[in-house]
């Protein structure tokens, strides 16, 4: 549809600047020399020293990336191999159960998932540290992973496979061959997600963390619960500025391709 | 054959042992009784007794956290105004998130990719930080103070930081791109012929408007309100960050049960209750989606 | 030496390439194969015809190994296939919607069966480039199949499902996704390309033209059963059932009751007229119930009566027409509407007949086919 009128681009901008001011501000106030985050003091790159010499902060990062990673790279397997079960296998001895699993994970508060995932690695005697933080992103992001992944293999045309196998390969070969090929825009878009969930994890990762494993969240967390603090103003920048870095270069590169794709398609025709 | 089975039982296995088993723990200790021990809670299961020891246990279990649920007026309390703010905060979110959407669906179609990443694009940023953006922005000397006593609307500060008031801003703010979306998504496919044929035949643009639009949103809006209401229930971030101590939430009241009170039986019982809540909006929205598939196909 | 026909079928020492031996297929409550038995011989160009539903691409992924038969077996070169994998079968599929794998280019799309069998390098390069020659394809090879037009895609994946030269090629509704005038150019190339590499293909497909133009043999196919298997113009000329005389071309059906004598049938249809006769080689008892189907283009239309076998007066009540024929739809006092089609060797301004005229129909006792069911 297509109807654009003045009430629309008035909360079109309001809508946008609601979600971006508050961040916007954020990052201004990073800049901010004085300690009193209301007050400007002119410009200052302080804090972000402040923040380069805090060694827990930086210890807190490394946790997280090496949380991030591993868990991320293990749910994108898990859960890839889970959207397969979903969407391609028929009926099986708890097919229902199974898919109950994969979906409840993404309406299930934090809280619950935290503590629940808790009492079992107590339960089991299993100390609390990175490995277990690992184990409970691994499990929560393979159900995203698994959701992104399986709405693109079903609308992948299944002929493809039966055309590899038609041409004598195995079905591991048809899967490695073809259809990993083209479903790796979805799988590696499971990767980012699951990658973003473990950085952006606060609750989970503060149940079943370990005293010597703290994440960032952890750390941002229990620096502003007692007010602003300027040294997160900057770290929160930094942050913000990674992602939109991230974002915008990887919808650059997506949408160049579609455009190429389609001048391609058009050239097609046209021959 | 063996190959398919080894594939399906590693995620399957990987999500009973870290999925299923961790809330069976919560319910077989919510049913158990706080100790001075470690672990803090017994009746501890005695494998070695064998059939007795089994018999033991299970004679031990009881409901007394929930009756104590019952009694102690914070929890209900709790129960009440996490669900009054999520459902409030989904309406809110409904009656910000409808115009953008719908403003989103009119733009020129170059420029919905764009308007769309521009909502998607806080999605990925952390949730923490832009909860944590609005404290600056709430508190008593804060920015938006300043703003409103400057330009001589009120004349002595708002206390809006440690409110409800607060976290309906902070709910709105950080689940408003899940409202959008799916709304979104139902406006684009919408055909702009079915509005021309409404006013062909006698709508004016507002009554077309009611009786198209909207009701061929449906399937967006109620998806979108799902998606906020869900989360906003169990929410723990946005109260404890902008709620302050008068705002009761029962995720934070779970957290705090567990962190500061060191009762792991109760705070199992509150998650069990919180569960049993959540199931009836759940069990909706997986009917929601399902027509919606159904209808779509 | 006098050239043969090409009709294995008719050969009883003839070895069939496939057999289908009571072959059933259910999925849940629906059985899509209903206890079907065919032979099918090498070298042949088989078409299964039929409506949507009717079991055609069942039997054909049956053949390609993605289904298997609730009973019965299925022989390919006299081998069982019922424990044989679809990529270890001598079969290729060429898909209704060509499957070709978009990350690949026209070249690695052809090359990719047979570097799944470990043909060295030169060998894998000559069989593609022989295949593209066949196809035309010569100057894509470099291309991804994006990059292509709809007939430039339908050529890979012929070429693809051809090149590791199977014993059996099958090609599920190949033309359905082109327009019709390069539907009509491809048949005759696919018949040019079958003859070439000499391999036996099987067709599925709705478009009973395109079967009648390609196959060798036809098999019109209705609810999981083979209503007829014969070659082209016999199912044309020589219908076994109302069902077939009607999904193949078009078709007047009269129904009546039967009186024979000798190789005639006097066929009474309605009050007050005299009966039809038909030749028949049947036999039917007095008073069966009974068909005549007569062809539209086998009915003569003229303005004075006459003395053929069978005529009926009636009037014109519609005139369809098609540029190089008109189709007249005549009613006859009876109420029955009688389709006739003549050719318009006349210019249209010269037309003889107009609406509202009263015209006689006119056919042999050999144009009409008596069917009893």
């Amino acid at each position: 549809m297509r109807r654009m009128s003045s009430f629309n681009l008035v909360s079109l901008t309001l809508g946008l600047a609601f979600l971006y001011l508050p961040m916007l501000i954020l990052v201004i106030y990073s800049f901010n020399a004085s300690k009193l985050v209301t007050v400007w003091a002119g410009f200052s790159t302080h804090w972000y020293g402040e923040l380069f010499r805090d060694q827990a902060f930086l210890d807190a990062a490394m946790v997280t990336l090496k949380v991030g990673v591993i868990s991320s790279t293990l749910a994108t397997i898990l859960g890839t191999m889970a959207a397969w079960i979903l969407v391609r296998t028929g009926r099986f001895l708890g097919r229902t159960l199974f898919s109950g699993m994969i979906y409840a994970p993404l309406v299930m508060p934090d809280v619950i998932t935290g503590l629940a995932l808790l009492l079992l690695f107590i339960g089991i005697g299993l100390d609390r540290g990175i490995l277990t933080i690992v184990l409970a992103h691994t499990t929560f992001a393979m159900c995203y992973v698994s959701v992104v992944v399986s709405s693109r293999l079903s609308s992948f045309d299944r002929s493809l496979e039966e055309a590899a196998l038609d041409l004598g390969c195995t079905p591991w070969q048809s899967f490695r061959l073809v259809t990993l090929p083209i479903i790796a825009p979805a799988v590696i878009s499971g990767w980012l997600l699951a990658f973003t969930l473990s950085l952006d994890d606060l609750v989970i990762a503060s149940f079943t963390a370990g005293p010597s494993s703290t994440t960032l969240p952890m750390k941002i967390f229990s620096a502003v619960r007692l007010g602003v603090s300027p040294e997160i103003n900057a770290l929160s920048t930094l942050m913000i500025g990674i992602v939109a870095l991230g974002v915008v270069i990887f919808s650059i590169i997506s949408k160049r391709a579609a455009v190429r794709q389609q001048m391609e398609e058009q050239a097609a025709v046209r021959t | 054959m063996l190959r398919r089975l080894t594939l399906i039982l590693i995620p399957y296995l990987w999500l009973l042992a870290l999925f299923l088993v961790p809330f069976l723990i919560v319910v077989k200790i919510s049913l158990s009784d706080v100790a001075l021990a470690r672990p803090p809670y017994m009746p501890q299961l005695d494998l070695a007794a064998g059939l007795s020891g089994l018999k033991d246990f299970f004679s031990q279990l009881d409901l007394e956290n929930f009756w104590f649920l019952t009694s102690d007026d914070l929890y209900w309390k709790a129960y009440l105004s996490s669900l009054k703010i999520a459902a409030f905060s989904t309406l809110i979110t409904l009656l910000v998130g409808f115009p953008i959407s719908y403003a989103m669906a009119s733009a020129r179609s170059e420029w919905r990719p764009t308007l769309m990443m521009l909502v998607i694009l806080p999605f990925w940023t952390s949730f923490l930080i832009r909860v944590y953006s609005w404290m600056g922005i709430l508190s008593q000397n804060g920015l938006l103070n300043s703003f409103l006593l400057w330009t001589g609307l009120i004349h002595e500060p708002l206390t809006i930081l440690n409110t409800p008031t607060a976290v309906y801003i902070g709910i709105v703010y950080t689940y408003l791109p899940f409202m959008i979306l799916p709304i979104y998504a139902t406006l684009e496919k919408l055909d702009i012929s079915l509005l021309e044929a409404a006013e062909d035949l006698g709508c004016s643009r507002l009554t077309a408007f009611w009786l198209v639009t909207v009701p061929l949103s449906k399937p967006g809006i109620i998806a979108g309100c799902f998606l906020v209401f869900i989360p906003a229930l169990g929410e723990f971030v946005i109260p404890s960050l902008l709620g302050g101590s008068r705002t009761l939430m029962i995720g934070k009241v779970l957290w705090e049960e567990f962190f500061n009170n060191r009762d792991w039986p109760v705070a199992s019982a509150v998650a069990v209750v919180l569960l049993l809540i959540l199931i009836i909006p759940i069990i909706l929205f997986q009917r929601n989606e399902q027509k919606n598939r159904e209808a779509g196909q | 030496m006098p050239q043969t026909v090409f009709a294995p079928w008719e050969n009883p020492d003839e070895k069939p390439l496939i057999q289908f031996r009571n072959v059933t297929k259910r999925f849940g409550d629906f059985t899509a194969i209903d206890n079907l038995d065919l032979d099918i011989y090498t070298r042949e160009f088989f078409a299964l015809l039929g409506p949507s539903g009717c079991g055609k691409t069942t039997l054909m992924r049956m053949l390609a190994g993605f289904e298997t038969p609730s009973s019965g077996s299925i022989l390919i070169g006299g081998q069982d296939m019922a424990e044989i994998p679809p990529n270890r079968r001598p079969v290729n599929m060429m898909f209704q919607s060509y499957a070709l794998f978009p990350h690949l280019s026209v070249w690695d799309n052809i090359a990719f069966g047979l570097k799944r069998e470990g043909k060295d390098r030169g060998t894998i390069e000559t069989r593609v480039a022989d295949m593209m020659r066949l196809t035309r394809l010569e100057k894509f090879a470099r291309r991804k199949p994006h990059q292509l037009s709809g007939g430039q895609r339908q050529r890979v994946a012929l070429a693809r499902s051809l090149a590791k030269a199977p014993k059996l090629l099958l090609l599920d509704e190949p033309l359905g996704a082109l327009d019709k005038k390069l539907r009509e150019e491809t048949q005759f190339e696919l018949m040019d390309i079958q003859e070439k590499t000499g391999t036996t293909f099987v067709i599925v497909t709705h478009d009973q033209e395109e079967a009648m133009t390609v196959a060798s043999r036809v098999a019109v196919m209705d609810e999981g059963k083979l209503v007829q298997v014969a070659t082209p113009d016999r199912i044309y000329e020589t219908p076994n059932s109302v069902y077939v005389a009607d999904f193949i071309g078009d078709v007047n059906i009269i129904e009546g009751r039967a009186s024979q004598s000798g190789d005639r049938v006097l066929v009474s249809w309605a009050e007050g007229t005299t009966p039809l006769v038909a030749a028949t080689e049947k036999h039917l008892s007095k008073d069966q119930a009974c068909y005549l189907a007569i062809r539209p283009e086998k009915i003569t239309i003229s303005e004075t009566e006459p003395d053929t076998a069978n005529r009926l007066q009636g009037e014109i009540l519609d005139i369809g027409y098609l540029g190089n024929i008109s189709t007249y739809h005549v009613k006859l006092p009876t109420g029955h509407v009688i389709k006739a089609q003549s050719t318009n060797t006349r210019r249209i301004a010269r037309r003889s007949f107009t609406w509202e005229d009263k015209v006689w129909l006119s056919w042999t006792d050999t144009a009409a086919i008596l069917l009893e069911r």
